[in-house]
């Protein structure tokens, strides 16, 4: 028989039970809820009679609405200030710990799981969103679920699942200077596409994924959903459980030795399979930006718009002119000749401190172009206030970004950080589908240091000659 | 939940790959703390023109689709975003089932969650339903769970795979969380088994 992989050691401690066709009954151990994706699943409790099997095993926070302007002024949007309140009542109802809009802990749902010690390695955690991929990068089984799934784990503690495939995602070398975990991941999503990782959860492994930081594997396991994997991770080592040491969610003294102890038990054997393996060289990765409408359409910043006319596929040729006309871009132009109106720093992709202080020094005594309008939103109210313990916030005001208050704000635009229709934004966001940051707003994926580079001058450059 | 069992409807084609739930049901709409009444949002960036006015090349907007209640499009629908909101939109307009070459995980689960069938069929298979709704109007297909068979008019019959466990809850419209319930005494013996191995799960936060 041959070994384990991470997952396999993580599924097989969470089976409750297992049905003839394999359907399995999977314990969860941890839940995160924000205002979005839970008011129908609360109502449903209420109508049915039933309470939370443990709601000490969920933390909730609201972060999709939340204004990143004054938060001691009323939301604008009544709707908005409805959806919080309602899950403020769930909580109170329900008996869940909430870190309320004005909590200095309040952030993104994916920013602060892992700032609390809330995510842990070898646990299943889930919530009513797609990036819980997210907390993978602790050697969790962490995947998005429904609204309908969120109800089931408020009262069960447990989910219906299949078991998924594996795929090792290899990456070693030494990523050059100035390309992040950002570069990788969309690099990954390009050559594997947005549904290469459909059933499949992602183990990313190799040398360039070892020498990431925390904050690098969280952004690489972030995006595993838009490569179609529901969850994407990284065998916890020792950086990660000296990251969790301390934390205020974290086991503490001799229960985190032991906790540590199994935590180091969490890696694949010498000897296990998966069921697919995709590799890449980490210098081969140059810094990345998206030109289409999917986050697979994505080209090394010293490329070119893709031809439409090249791709023999008819469907995928379809589907690169419809973005092209939508993204305004015309086959065959420089990434580096595309000018942008607005940069938007932030989301649970990339808002964590260190992504701040390496976008921070970047910044450092330069300017913002005129035309440009850029922003900097911090992933949690603890990132803000550590940032600006550290002065980041005054070198980003100095070079002219905006320094706002914690939340995920223009990544999706429900509150009232908007693109207008036909503005071009360089994010250090997920999702550059059509409308995502606002009705025919036109986005480009990059990592914190391309977006900086692209506000200064105005349009993309190649980092790794810019000075 | 509503049961599926088997139906014949009118078929909506929509002819793009990718498909992501932000087009399904764009996020103004997610503010809601209801189920009901989305489908005001459902494509809603898709149904307008750039000067806000209907679309008429949009298949929402075509007189031959209304009433439609079977979806036809290409790989990867419901990719992005978790919002169950998506198919809560489909359903408010109508659409049981959505026949697609492949579907995103999530948005494959929240499907049976709602009393709604997705149906993977080939590539090829996918090509050829969308050639004959295009050039067919009043084009109905008949969806059978039972026998796991998608049947155009003309008696061509498309079998489709899914999960047993899946398939019998979606055909008898089970609730899935009595039927976790019924497990109940299972989850309170795993979790006491879990409390010795690995009590660090369970330092449980105090509201």
């Amino acid at each position: 028989m041959s070994g384990w992989t991470l997952f396999d050691k993580i599924w097989e401690s969470h089976v409750v039970r297992a049905e003839p066709d394999g359907t399995t009954l999977l314990y969860i151990d941890r839940q995160l809820v924000h205002e979005v994706t839970s008011p129908q699943a609360f109502e449903g409790l209420k109508l049915a009679a039933r309470r939370p099997r443990r709601p000490g095993a969920t933390l909730a926070v609201p972060d999709h609405n939340v204004p990143t302007t004054d938060r001691r002024l009323a939301i604008a949007d009544p709707i908005s200030a409805l959806q919080i309140q309602t899950l403020e009542d769930h909580c109170k109802d329900f008996g869940i710990t909430l870190f309320g809009m004005n909590d200095v802990r309040q952030g993104i749902v994916h920013v602060i799981g892992p700032e609390q010690g809330f995510t842990l390695p070898g646990t299943t955690i889930v919530c009513g969103d797609s990036h819980t991929s997210t907390h993978g990068a602790f050697g969790a089984l962490a995947f998005g679920i429904g609204t309908s799934e969120v109800e089931h784990v408020l009262a069960t503690q447990c989910l219906l699942q299949k078991r998924p495939k594996t795929m090792e995602l290899r990456v070693d070398g030494t990523l050059s200077d100035r390309c992040s975990a950002k570069d990788v991941i969309l690099a990954i999503i390009g050559k594997i596409g947005t549904a290469g990782g459909t059933g499949y959860v992602i183990e990313y492994t190799g040398s360039a994924i070892r020498a990431l930081s925390m904050e690098g594997r969280m952004t690489l396991c972030n995006m595993s959903i838009e490569a179609g994997a529901r969850a994407g991770m990284v065998a916890p080592d020792e950086k990660t459980i000296a990251y969790i040491k301390g934390r205020p969610l974290a086991p503490k003294d001799e229960m985190f030795e032991q906790a540590a102890k199994a935590w180091r038990q969490l890696t694949t054997d010498i000897d296990a399979k998966y069921d697919a393996t995709v590799t890449l060289r980490a210098e081969e990765i140059a810094p990345q930006v998206s030109w289409g409408t999917s986050p697979g359409m994505v080209v090394a910043v010293d490329g070119r718009v893709p031809d439409p006319n090249r791709m023999p596929d008819e469907k995928m040729r379809k589907a690169a002119e419809r973005a092209l006309d939508y993204m305004g871009l015309t086959a065959n132009m420089p990434i580096t000749d595309i000018k942008i109106d607005k940069v938007f720093i932030g989301s649970c992709t990339n808002s964590r401190i260190e992504d701040l202080r390496l976008a921070a020094d970047f910044a450092k005594g330069k300017k913002v172009a005129k035309t440009v309008h850029a922003m900097v939103v911090p992933g949690s109210g603890l990132v803000k206030q550590q940032a600006e313990a550290e002065g980041l916030d005054r070198l980003f005001t100095e070079a002219g970004f905006e320094w706002r208050e914690a939340g995920c704000s223009m990544c999706l635009a429900m509150n009232a950080d908007v693109l207008q229709p036909g503005e071009r934004c360089a994010s250090t966001s997920n999702r550059n589908f059509e409308g995502r940051q606002g009705a025919g707003g036109r986005t480009h994926l990059v990592s914190p240091l391309m977006a900086v580079a692209a506000a200064v001058e105005g349009h993309f450059v190649d980092i790794r000659n810019w000075e | 939940m509503q049961a599926f069992t088997n139906m014949t409807g009118l078929v909506a084609p929509l002819d793009r790959v990718n498909v992501d739930t932000d087009q399904i049901i764009p996020k103004q709409f997610l503010k809601t703390i209801k189920r009901t009444g989305l489908r005001e949002g459902l494509f809603y960036d898709w149904r307008k023109r750039k000067d806000g006015s209907p679309d008429p090349g949009f298949f929402l907007n075509q007189p031959r689709y209304q009433g439609a209640s079977i979806l036809l499009t290409r790989d990867n629908f419901g990719c992005g975003s978790s919002r169950e909101h998506a198919p809560w939109a489909l359903l408010d307009q109508g659409f049981r089932c959505v026949i697609a070459a492949s579907f995103a995980d999530i948005f494959y689960n929240n499907c049976f969650q709602n009393g709604m069938l997705p149906v993977v069929l080939k590539s090829e298979e996918i090509q050829a339903l969308m050639r004959e709704v295009l050039a067919t109007e009043g084009y109905r297909l008949t969806v059978d769970l039972a026998h796991q068979t998608v049947t155009n008019p003309a008696g061509k019959i498309h079998r489709f795979e899914i999960d047993p466990f899946r398939k019998d809850c979606l055909y008898r419209g089970l609730d899935s969380i009595g039927l976790t319930l019924e497990h109940e005494s299972e989850i309170a013996s795993y979790e006491a088994r879990r409390r010795i191995e690995a009590p660090w799960l369970f330092a449980d936060l105090k509201a």
